[in-house]
């Protein structure tokens, strides 16, 4: 029997005795093999967000006139193919790589082992780099300006939707890698719950694998024919209902990955523990069945989808408030636990104890501050009528700049700060230039998106370059010049990030007891305790495909039965060469 | 935070140990029960809202109304001439074309009280369709016609903008309703239409 087999100790009234430490079993840690392959992940992430972001600011300063695309001609022709480059990079490529590279990482140090078909994770990984280089190469060469969201009948490269494909294709192979492993995993520990951070991990994985289904068939049967001239049209009003089936969920494909390391991590890393395991499971599994038929309230404002349906998604999305209320419950108490732990006072002064010191924490914390408006404006945007003042507007990316781009991206800014190190057996390269960064981009965003939202209140439309457009009252400037200064500090974020990475990947070796370990945080009632069905994917599956299909079924039937393939596009490049 | 419902259970073995799998709970904090409640019933309470706002108050969304071939739309009526319509004591109907890169018409005039139903498609890519500090905002898709009423209460001028990528002329695409004081309007005309089917809605002008 090796030591992982070994059945986990007894619960007993000690352990829920918050002060007495548990036994340390010995611990499995990944090879340096194991180690270089979710590196390489981290790496490829790390670098699409980097040249990604570089678009943001650029887009920003636009805004107040300062027109930086001349000089930037000989790769990136116009404002829209640095928009296309910025959200394919930035809200696929950086985040898919990311969360699948995390998602390895969890999977083995939760389960304690390494994955059972390590060959089928790394043709997942080839697959998706493929993916990313088909599709990179159209966008660089211009033919595939139409944005991350491509909608027909704006005609890309076949290139382009083949790579696409095969980033997702990628991410569904590296996803079955998790599932045989969870399995092989639970064959050795017949009764025992599934560690909380391995099975976060895979259930998001699930949820993406549902969810993707949407764009799979929307290219594989209408885009990519189409761009191949196999057939002339499309059926733009279908291929909407595709994509947001794919798009709200993946929402939540780019947060639950922070949500495995606020619930399941950062207890650790506040010195404390998780309160509460059965909930942060429920929650998990909630997001699986509620973040996918919800995708309608991306189109309440889209002719050819009935408002009845409309309707029922908007009371569906507000379900997806309830696990982010015990989500916030959650890991606040988790934290209020950590800190009165070590001598935290008073209703809020609890707060200081935390160690904003650590970059990773403060990242985290500051990400989860922001994401708190994220969610309120997020609520605003799921509420049907109100959805009217403004859909498609400039709040629109000042709302999700605090969730993908903060929520997300800060966490995951904050889990790189132990990860990378840990990954290349490195010391973190400054950890105080990494808190001017966690810093910087705090300020950055909040002033970056609170003019973009206050832009969009007033009608200035998202997808824009607004420093051009004639419509542009004077009313607005005052805002359009905070996205510039937002954008610029958070331009200096970026480039300090990628410098704290590149000095940490590039230092020196430095001695094990040096180099950080994954932050496992135990919860405060023993796992074991927590309800059986809380630990099963049968019923949580069954459930969200009855939702699915009772939710999206109708009309789905409706609008495939009445397919009409009957738009052409433009008989010209419809985008600046 | 008290956990005193955990220590109950917490005597028990994992699985196998003599511990009742069945009769695991899950724990809950009363303060965080109570978190849920209080979350249950701000949900309902938003739901209520916005079915109150959407169906009493009638602040409606686009809905499905009519699918055209966007091939020939624009071969026959309305939509060979589209423009303002006046189809009742002020009331009128506005077809609006987006295309690359412009509405057509780009101009639509009312008096101040006018209720006007807008349809609005397109022949090419997509496009968007938003009236501003109106209510009036739509997705405008080939294959579609999008239809939205609203009611013109203030005088000014609204611009309506382009709200979607719809490539190298999207910044500049926008129109304007203008909204003028009762009796200014050329009230024997009525139609305003657009720039270029002046023409066309003057028929319209005979019936009235
Ligand atoms: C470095 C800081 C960043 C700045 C200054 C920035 C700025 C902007 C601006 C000005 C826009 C264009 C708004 C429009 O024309 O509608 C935009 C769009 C967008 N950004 Fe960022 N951004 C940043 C980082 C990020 C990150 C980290 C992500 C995601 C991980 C992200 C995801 C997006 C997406 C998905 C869009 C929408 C693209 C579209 O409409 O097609 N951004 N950003
Ligand atoms: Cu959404
Ligand atoms: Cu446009």
């Amino acid at each position: 029997m090796t030591t992982i087999d070994e059945p986990i100790e007894t619960p007993d009234v000690e352990t829920t005795d918050l002060t007495i430490e548990r036994v340390e079993k010995p611990e499995f840690d990944l090879s340096p093999q194991e180690k270089r392959f979710v590196g390489w992940h981290i790496t490829v992430a790390i670098t699409a967000l980097m040249i990604g972001s570089m678009m943001g600011p650029i887009q920003s300063f636009q805004f107040s006139g300062l027109d930086l695309y001349p000089y930037l001609e000989p790769v990136i022709k116009s404002y829209y193919q640095g928009l296309t480059l910025h959200g394919v990079l930035n809200a696929l490529v950086y985040t898919t790589f990311f969360i699948v590279g995390f998602a390895n990482l969890t999977t083995m140090k939760g389960l304690g082992r390494s994955l059972s078909h390590p060959v089928i994770n790394k043709v997942g990984f080839w697959t998706m780099l493929t993916g990313l280089i088909m599709t990179g190469i159209p966008i660089l060469t211009n033919s595939a300006t139409v944005l991350y969201t491509f909608y027909p009948p704006l005609k890309a490269s076949w290139a382009f939707y083949l790579g696409l494909t095969l980033v997702v294709v990628g991410s569904w192979i590296e996803g079955l890698g998790f599932y045989l492993t969870l399995a092989a995993w639970r064959k050795d520990h017949r009764g025992v719950r599934s560690p909380f951070i391995a099975l976060g991990g895979i259930i998001n994985m699930a949820m993406w694998q549902i969810a993707t289904l949407g764009i799979a068939v929307e290219i594989l049967t209408m885009l990519l024919p189409w761009s191949l001239g196999l057939i002339d049209n499309t059926d733009p009003e279908l291929a909407r209902t595709y994509f947001w089936f794919t798009g709200h969920p993946l929402v939540y494909f780019w947060l639950l990955p922070a949500y495995v390391s606020w619930y399941g991590m950062l207890p650790k890393q506040v010195g404390g523990k998780l309160f509460s395991d059965s909930l942060a499971r429920l929650a998990f599994w909630l997001f699986l069945i509620v973040s996918v038929p919800v995708g309608f309230h991306h189109q309440f404002t889209d002719p050819g989808v009935p408002q009845t349906w409309k309707f029922i998604h908007a009371a569906l999305t507000y379900s997806v408030f309830f696990p982010s209320m015990i989500t916030l419950f959650t890991v606040v108490a988790s934290l209020e636990f950590a800190a009165r732990r070590q001598g935290g006072k008073g209703l809020v002064g609890w707060i200081r104890t935390l160690p904003w010191g650590d970059p990773s924490v403060a990242a985290q914390l500051l990400a989860g501050i922001l994401f708190m408006f994220g969610g309120i404006g997020g609520l605003t945007n799921a509420s049907y009528s109100l959805n009217l003042v403004i859909h498609n507007t400039a709040w629109v990316p000042g709302h999700f700049h605090l969730t993908v781009a903060t929520a997300a991206t800060l966490s995951f800014m904050g889990i790189s700060y132990w990860m990378v190190p840990y990954l290349a057996g490195k010391q973190l390269w400054s950890p105080k230039m990494a808190l001017v960064q966690v810093w910087t981009w705090f300020v950055g965003m909040i002033i970056f998106s609170n003019a973009m939202h206050v832009l969009g209140l007033l009608g200035a439309p998202r997808r824009t370059p607004l420093g051009s457009a004639p419509y542009v009252p004077e009313e607005w400037n005052g805002h359009l010049l905070r996205v510039s200064i937002g954008g610029g500090i958070l331009l200096i974020s970026v480039l300090i990030y990628g410098w704290v990475m590149l000095r940490t990947a590039l230092g020196p070796k430095v001695e094990a007891h040096l180099v950080p370990t994954v932050p496992i945080a135990e919860s405060i009632r023993h796992p074991q305790l927590t309800p059986v069905w809380l630990d099963r994917f049968k019923p949580w599956l069954i459930a969200a495909g009855l939702l699915l299909v009772v939710a999206y079924g109708p009309q789905f039937i409706d609008q495939i039965f009445n397919m009409n393939l009957n738009a052409p596009g433009t008989d010209f490049v419809p985008w600046p060469s | 935070m008290s956990n005193g419902e955990d220590l109950n259970v917490a005597g028990a073995g994992p699985a196998g140990d003599g511990l009742d799998e069945t009769a695991l709970t899950m724990g809950i904090d009363p303060y965080e029960r109570n978190w849920m409640r209080l979350t249950v019933a701000l949900l309902v309470m938003f739901f209520t809202t916005v079915a109150i706002a959407g169906f009493a108050m009638g602040i409606q969304v686009t809905g499905a109304y009519q699918e055209v071939d966007p091939r020939t739309v624009l071969d026959t009526e309305p939509w060979a001439t589209p423009g303002l319509r006046k189809i009742g004591d002020k009331e009128y109907e506005a077809y609006v074309v987006a295309q690359t890169w412009s509405f057509n018409p780009s101009e639509i005039e009312i008096p101040v009280g006018s209720t006007v139903t807008i349809l609005v498609t397109s022949p090419d890519l997509q496009h968007g369709f938003k009236i501003t500090d109106t209510n009036v905002n739509t997705m405008v898709v080939p294959g579609q016609v999008s239809k939205v009423t609203y009611t013109f209460d203030t005088v000014g001028d609204f611009p309506y903008i382009c709200h979607e990528y719809c490539g190298t002329g999207h910044a500049t695409m926008f129109g304007v309703v203008k909204v003028v004081p009762e009796g200014t309007l050329d009230e024997v005309s009525g139609d305003t239409g657009g720039d270029t089917d002046n023409e066309a809605n003057s028929d319209e002008d005979d019936s009235q």
